[in-house]
């Protein structure tokens, strides 16, 4: 399946806002959590500072989100993982309450009460979760709800190849298929369960292949490419509005920060991420609309808007005010 | 020497380390406990001295690193498994409290199961709430498994050892709080004197942090420092009391916390896990059970989370979550 100019300048201007979006909260988090402003004796205090808590960013995944996201309508439901921003904002959700959400602040999606592993939009149908693999059986149930009231939505459910050894991504594969769901279950490979490599921690080489134990298509882009990602998943979704069930995908790509801002990464190569930004999804995919006829304008004209929507939605995290403390005990129940 | 003083996290690495020296049986696995040494360090340099063979690295696969480990241990080895976080048990319950805490009694008593699962807990750190909670209540609640809490180092350590040493499956708790970790917040008194020789603390047996004879406050694991705090605030008024670190809910160490309300007359509960159904209930009820003997001065107290997830918003956390402050005013009010 061929992208349109259309959809590929979209794919563009989502990867650009994402990476911003993440670079930005990358320098953001570290606000107020290194000495000499926290307790003595820490080198970094993960509870401090504008954004407290864990924050996994997406820089480097962008592709997987964009190429899958631009088939989706909002009547389409995605569900997310610990590591979410890229899958909202390609979903569609505005920045602003994103950011807020992030910042704890009452603006936020969920009225900072979630944060940001767990973000939810009704608009856009979307949710994710701090579970390893726990948005899986949720998709197969907005799948269902789909195809019981006999509309022709689909739901796409993301999560990374180290969920792909949890029960819940066998359950639900085989729940899907035996169901035909209108679902597409696609994991990022990013090789790293926080520390365990891929290698260590799964029987096989290609995730895409477990399909074949469900009976139902699997493809694996061995690519972290926007392009390659829009034809595999464009062809399943297409299939699962037919009414014709799941499939399964696997993308490779590659996760440029720690599993967590402050993850020290010795597990790591050295240079390894060196190297994977000289292969970056983002120039590439830059170079192919400037050889198909992206003006200088064009790119110009994307930059500042993806740059200024990025900065806006910061500065409304940061200017609006916190909950008030009566929030704590509101929205345990309806 | 007198003053090593080390970390929880290391503590508890040193126990399982001098396990591990003694006994060949004893291995660890989990998620990052090898390379990553744990994310809360609790199996830092064990990888090194006893290599992958015996410090594995799991794939995201709880049921079945976890199921393993009662399999195993039903075979006669101790393994020593880690649940990165206690919020993540919802993957992996079934092997936990239908097979690990059942199988012994089940089988009459011939399944022996050496297992140790530990496991992190807590919040404060804006971690929300997937990433906070305590639920050691939960887990206190089935029968067959024993449920160590420590607050600091030096029990950590023995605890540990003793642990490794039960026969029976134990959990462990760790709160990230008190870890000694060089990227979270912390309260002084969890790193502390630790020896270097191999010894055990015994389960069941509360301690006695802090005397005194206005009020008995119950607690465990990082509020017990929490309550340290809020009681050399409350001394400067006058106003005397004793902590008790239950150090192990089970097996629950009954008659230190009665002697204690039999002295004081006044009982408060300060726990971070959440507040109906739980711990602080349980020794509620202790006490009330026991009002032939136990003479009380006023109404029980209870701090604990209000019975709502934690939020990830800095003041709503801090809020929710009992602090020194809420402590002091608690123990205040009781006394007036």
């Amino acid at each position: 399946m061929e992208p349109t100019k259309e959809h590929l300048l979209w794919m563009y201007e989502q990867m650009i806002i994402i990476r911003n979006f993440e670079e930005t909260m990358a320098n953001v988090y570290l606000e107020g959590k290194l000495p000499p402003d926290i307790q003595d004796g820490l080198a970094f205090d993960i509870g401090s500072g504008l954004v407290p808590g864990e924050m996994h960013l997406a820089a480097g995944q962008e592709p997987v989100a964009v190429g899958s996201c631009v088939h989706l309508t909002d009547n389409d439901t995605v569900t997310g993982t610990h590591r979410p921003h890229h899958f909202a904002i390609a979903k569609g959700i505005s920045l602003k309450p994103l950011a807020a959400e992030m910042f704890g602040k009452v603006t936020g999606l969920g009225r900072g009460k979630g944060g940001h592993m767990h973000l939810f939009s009704l608009d856009k149908k979307f949710g994710c979760s701090g579970i390893v693999g726990a948005g899986m059986p949720q998709a197969c149930g907005a799948a269902l709800a789909a195809k019981m009231q006999g509309k022709d939505w689909v739901t796409v459910t993301f999560f990374g190849e180290g969920a792909a050894n949890q029960g819940a991504f066998h359950e639900s594969l085989n729940l899907a298929a035996i169901w035909k769901l209108p679902v597409i279950f696609i994991c990022e490979d990013n090789k790293y369960a926080i520390s365990v490599t891929r290698q260590e921690s799964t029987a096989i080489a290609n995730n895409a292949d477990r399909a074949i134990g469900y009976g139902i298509p699997g493809v694996r882009v061995e690519n972290n490419d926007a392009v390659e990602v829009y034809d595999v998943v464009g062809e399943a979704v297409a299939r699962a509005r037919r009414g014709e069930g799941p499939s399964l995908i696997e993308v490779s790509t590659d996760r440029y920060f720690g599993h967590f801002q402050g993850d020290a990464e010795a597990y790591r190569p050295e240079n390894e991420v060196k190297k994977l930004r000289e292969n970056d999804p983002i120039e590439r995919l830059q170079k192919q609309l400037k050889d198909g006829g992206m003006t200088e304008s064009e790119e110009t004209r994307i930059q500042e808007r993806s740059k200024a929507a990025v900065q806006e939605a910061y500065t409304f995290a940061r200017e609006s005010a916190y909950p008030d403390a009566s929030e704590a005990t509101r929205h345990v129940f309806v | 020497m007198a003053d090593r003083e080390l970390t929880m996290a290391a503590a508890i690495s040193e126990g399982i380390a001098q396990e591990m020296q003694n006994d060949e049986k004893v291995f660890v696995m989990g998620e990052d406990v090898g390379k990553y040494g744990g994310i809360f360090g609790a199996t830092g340099g064990l990888l090194d001295k006893f290599g992958a063979e015996r410090v594995i690295d799991t794939p995201i696969s709880e049921t079945a690193f976890i199921g393993a480990a009662t399999g195993a241990a039903a075979e006669g080895m101790r393994p020593i498994v880690e649940l990165m976080f206690v919020d993540f048990f919802g993957v992996c319950m079934d092997q936990i409290y239908n097979h690990m805490a059942k199988n012994t009694y089940m089988s009459g008593g011939i399944v022996n199961l050496p297992v140790v699962l530990t496991t992190a807990i807590g919040g404060g750190y804006n971690d929300a709430a997937q990433h906070s909670q305590c639920l050691y209540s939960i887990f206190a609640h089935i029968p067959g498994l024993k449920i160590v809490v420590p607050s600091n180092a030096y029990d950590a350590k023995g605890l540990m050892i003793q642990a490794i040493q039960d026969d029976n499956p134990v959990m462990y708790f760790f709160h990230k709080g008190i870890m000694g970790l060089p990227w979270m917040a912390y309260l002084t008194g969890s790193t502390n004197h630790v020896p270097e020789e191999s010894y055990t603390i015994p389960f069941g047996q509360a301690k006695i942090v802090r005397e005194g004879t206005d009020v008995t406050l119950v607690t465990l694991s990082q509020m017990v420092h929490k309550s340290t705090a809020a009681a050399e605030k409350l001394a400067q008024d006058g106003i005397s009391v004793e902590i008790i670190d239950l150090r192990t809910i089970v097996p629950l160490d009954k008659d230190t916390v009665l002697n204690s309300v039999r002295k004081t007359g006044r009982l408060c509960i300060a726990d971070e896990d959440y507040l109906s159904f739980g711990l602080s209930g349980e020794i509620a009820a202790l006490v009330a059970e026991n009002l032939d003997t136990v003479k009380l001065n006023g109404p029980v107290k209870r701090l604990a989370v209000p019975d709502v997830p934690i939020p990830y918003s800095r003041p709503l956390e801090q809020t929710i979550i009992p602090q020194a402050e809420h402590i002091e005013s608690i123990v205040r009010e009781m006394m007036n």
